[in-house]
């Protein structure tokens, strides 16, 4: 034998075993959903200098949510080592936390924002107008990677009168503008190397950083508000739901910030030394259809294919009694959530009737396109079968995160796919007539534009609830179901965050006893 | 001897560059595009152009091999696509892991299968030979997740002896803290291992028993104990020996499917994670150090089988074992 040549197969072999035992990640991942309240009980006595271990599968890509950091730096550092003008808290309402207070001009353009007095960075620098100056065009840079970007394009200019006073002007009025700073880490504009490192105010600071492993922070003495109610919180990462479901029944982690298999909840709901929290998700998983192309672009087949799927037999099936159905693309943390679960129910005959109205009384055959990881395989088998029933044949065609992107997100290449979107206040991509599934319908759009311009969050609910209701009306794609957001934590735990909307997890109030 | 370590070192060069080539066209064989990684549902164009020019890939193929290779030349491994951090030092950071796991599971499953597989040899009539020669060939068919899962499920859920994963966040600042975490997946691997070793052993030592010269030099008077510690032994070991260079190398395959499932921060973890985001600079430095060790390894076994089987050292070829 020759071992040189066995080598190289080795090494093309190691290659190969890795490939098909990893197909998964990239685009997929769900929210965790956090906040600052929590709906465990209030501790008797907790102890003040506790380490609180943290269990997540997000690992941070790396330390700047501006330069592809990912959801695990959000989810990490979010409120408690970064702050922002304002704050998420876990039910979805907006507070001020940096910023003390602010003024919208009549004309509703010009923000002017009061910083609040004595808030210090963790390196002993003062906050000032120039580091939310820098801050913001941080995030709207040219070379930002920040999911929230695009929200920003409605910035005109950014001045800085002075030390504790930032005035934003808009090109175009938006309801949503201080909504979306409570995205905008505040940073120290003379740190440099974010990558590895941290500059800001919020009650913890960077301890280590070990990567493949843990991110530890340290309650920051210097805190302008109130103290963290721990000294230490250690975030464990894991790439395997089931190490990390190990790791919390031998507690070397105190909470699992976002539970992702159904199968383990059994174990830790019969135990009295755990508790599962059922909190509130935003991560909707959708059939979406392509509605440039036919036969999708009939909203009758579309309430037809909907009407054919019984999603709560679906829905109980992947996470039993957990997880909410929606019957469009709002969830009810949104402002504008309104039950639609009736516009297009199950029913078979309905179904077969809006088949034969459309043209196909004898169904049709079409390919859907299914991310390889959890719960989209599932999930296809059960449409397939489900749509069988109606006389629509369905080929299911798996791929992985990346090639969804391409085939499906950016070549639109496809019928229909499954897919989850994690975000709140979604809904607003039916405005979009590019957006990927090609849902175009004017007064959509109109209405989700004029929804941002509104003068108040009134006025905007009431557009976004008619765009809801619109978009369930012509069934622009089908909402399948709502995540559940799972937290399960030591019953020694209480203050963690339940709902953590969009990946944030808030760690500052966390009591052990 | 000298011609022969400068044609081995030679080879040794030839065959890493070799690796590299064929290692980077493998990835970019792979459908689909590194900058996706970057990317979440909602990216615009401007973003979506903005990633595939960060990480090069609208750059075009040969110009991409020739500034990896020319940053491999200088002991660069690059930046990560996703984390924009080096390279270099993350796998340094992982072997700390890695090299321990691989070389006390491999030593532990010698120290195992040297002695089970020379029993299961010499004593093949009695109960215990075909009983021992039994369980390893059920030991080959035991996938190492699954023994892996086991472990956890009895010394850590159960019993609650040792931990279910992870490593100690100060490395080996504290060694019996860092050896307790290794211990259960060493053991898994080493079982593993062992099973497949005690076969190779136990056939390498049949063979030599068999052996005319052994007879020969117990018709002359000597002890069986004798007769196998200076003739016996150190025939079985060649064959042997030349199986561990491999069996070493392939223990890192097992060390990526054991790092994720007693979540340690090790080589393997790291590639599996590199390979799920298509972040070519991590794939290709963790294989290209890989590739390295695995190489260096063979040439150690060569060396070392040439100091035992005074046969080979005339040639400066691999010669009929």
């Amino acid at each position: 034998m020759n071992r040189k040549t066995t080598s190289l197969f080795g090494a093309a072999a190691a290659l190969a075993l890795a490939l098909t035992a990893c197909g998964g990640g990239g685009t997929g991942g769900t929210g965790t959903d956090a906040g600052p309240n929590s709906g465990a009980p209030a501790a008797a006595s907790s102890d003040p200098d506790a380490t609180i271990g943290i269990g997540s599968l997000y690992e941070p890509q790396n330390l700047d949510n501006t330069a592809g950091g990912g959801q695990g730096i959000t989810e990490a550092f979010n409120g408690n080592v970064y702050e922002g003008l304002f704050r998420l808290t876990d039910d979805g309402k907006v507070e001020n936390l940096l910023a003390e207070d602010y003024k919208v001009a009549p004309d509703g353009l010009t923000y002017t924002f009061t910083l609040r007095d004595g808030v210090k960075f963790h390196s002993g620098e003062p906050l000032t107008s120039a580091d939310v100056k820098y801050s913001i065009e941080k995030v709207t840079a040219k070379d930002s990677q920040s999911a929230r970007k695009s929200s920003f394009e409605v910035i005109k200019k950014i001045a800085t009168p002075d030390e504790r006073t930032v005035t934003v002007t808009l090109s175009s009025k938006s309801i949503s503008f201080v909504y979306n700073l409570s995205y905008i880490w505040i940073i120290d504009h003379k740190a440099t190397g974010l990558t590895t490192t941290e500059a800001g105010t919020g009650p913890y600071k960077l301890g280590t950083w070990k990567r493949g492993a843990s991110l530890t922070l340290d309650r920051f003495p210097g805190y302008w508000g109130t103290p963290a109610t721990n000294k230490q919180v250690v975030f464990h990462y894991y790439t395997d739901a089931s190490a990390l479901n190990n790791a919390l029944l031998t507690n070397a982690v105190d909470v699992v910030t976002s539970e992702q298999s159904p199968d383990a909840l059994e174990q830790f709901k019969n135990n009295g030394d755990y508790k599962v929290n059922d909190g509130h998700s935003t991560t909707k998983l959708l059939l979406a259809f392509n509605d440039r192309e036919a036969p999708f672009d009939k909203p009758l087949v579309r309430k037809a294919v909907t009407s054919a799927i019984d999603n709560k037999k679906l829905l109980n099936s992947i996470w039993g009694e957990y997880g909410t159905l929606i019957g469009s693309m709002v969830p009810p943390t949104d402002p504008w959530y309104e039950d639609l679960t009736k516009v297009n129910p199950y029913d078979l005959n309905l179904a077969k009737k809006e088949l034969a109205d459309a043209g196909y009384p004898n169904g049709f055959a079409f390919t859907l396109d299914t991310p390889n990881y959890d719960p989209h395989p599932t999930a296809a088998t059960f449409v397939k079968s489900e749509l069988a029933k109606v006389g629509i044949t369905v080929k299911i065609n798996v791929i992985t995160a990346d090639e969804w992107y391409t085939k499906v997100y950016k070549n639109r290449d496809f019928a229909a796919t499954l897919q989850e979107h994690v975000n709140d206040r979604d809904v607003v991509w039916y405005g979009d007539p590019d957006f990927y599934w090609g849902y175009d319908e004017p007064q959509v759009t109109a209405w989700v534009k004029q929804a941002e311009r509104s003068d108040t969050a009134e006025g905007q609910t009431a557009l976004l609830k008619k765009v809801n209701e619109k978009i369930a009306a012509d069934a622009a794609s089908d909402w399948l179901y709502l995540y559940p957001q799972i937290v399960v934590a030591s019953s020694k735990l209480s203050g963690y965050p339940l709902n953590g909307l969009n990946s944030q997890f808030y760690a500052y109030t966390i009591k052990k006893n | 001897m000298t011609t022969y370590l400068l044609r081995r070192l030679a080879f040794l060069v030839v065959s890493l560059l070799l690796a590299a080539a064929v290692l980077f066209l493998l990835l970019r064989l792979l459908p689909g595009d590194p900058a996706n990684s970057l990317l979440t549902i909602g990216a615009d164009p401007g973003q979506i152009a903005a990633a595939r020019h960060q990480i090069g890939s609208d750059r075009p193929l040969p110009q991409q091999f020739v500034t990896w290779l020319g940053q491999m030349a200088t002991f660069d491994l690059g930046e990560s696509f996703i984390s924009t951090l080096p390279v270099g030092p993350e796998i340094a950071a992982r072997l700390v892991v890695t090299v321990p796991l691989t070389l006390l599971a491999f030593l532990l499953a010698v120290v195992v299968a040297v002695p089970v597989g020379f029993l299961a040899a010499h004593r093949a009539n009695r109960w215990y030979g075909p009983l021992l020669n039994g369980v390893s060939q059920f030991g080959i068919a035991v996938p190492v997740f699954w023994l892996g899962m086991l472990l956890i499920t009895s010394f850590a859920l159960y019993f609650h002896l040792l931990p279910a994963g992870g490593f100690p966040q100060d490395d080996w600042a504290d060694p019996a803290d860092a050896l307790t975490s290794l211990l259960l997946p060493v053991v898994t691997i080493a079982l593993v291992m062992s099973a497949s070793l005690i076969r190779y052993v136990r056939s390498a030592t049949l063979d030599v028993l068999d052996s005319d010269y052994l007879r020969t030099f117990r018709a002359l008077g000597s002890s069986f104990t004798g007769a196998m510690w200076r003739h016996g032994l150190r025939n079985a070991a060649v064959p042997v020996i030349s199986i561990l260079g491999i069996e070493l190398a392939t223990t890192f395959l097992g060390a990526v499917v054991v790092e994720s499932v007693f979540a340690l921060p090790g080589l393997g973890s790291m590639l599996a994670k590199g390979i799920a985001q298509h972040d070519y600079p991590i794939v290709q430095g963790v294989l290209f150090v890989s590739t390295f060790g695995v190489l260096v390894i063979g040439f150690l076994a060569d060396l070392a089988q040439r100091l035992i089987d005074p046969r080979l050292r005339g040639t400066t070829t691999r010669s009929a074992r």
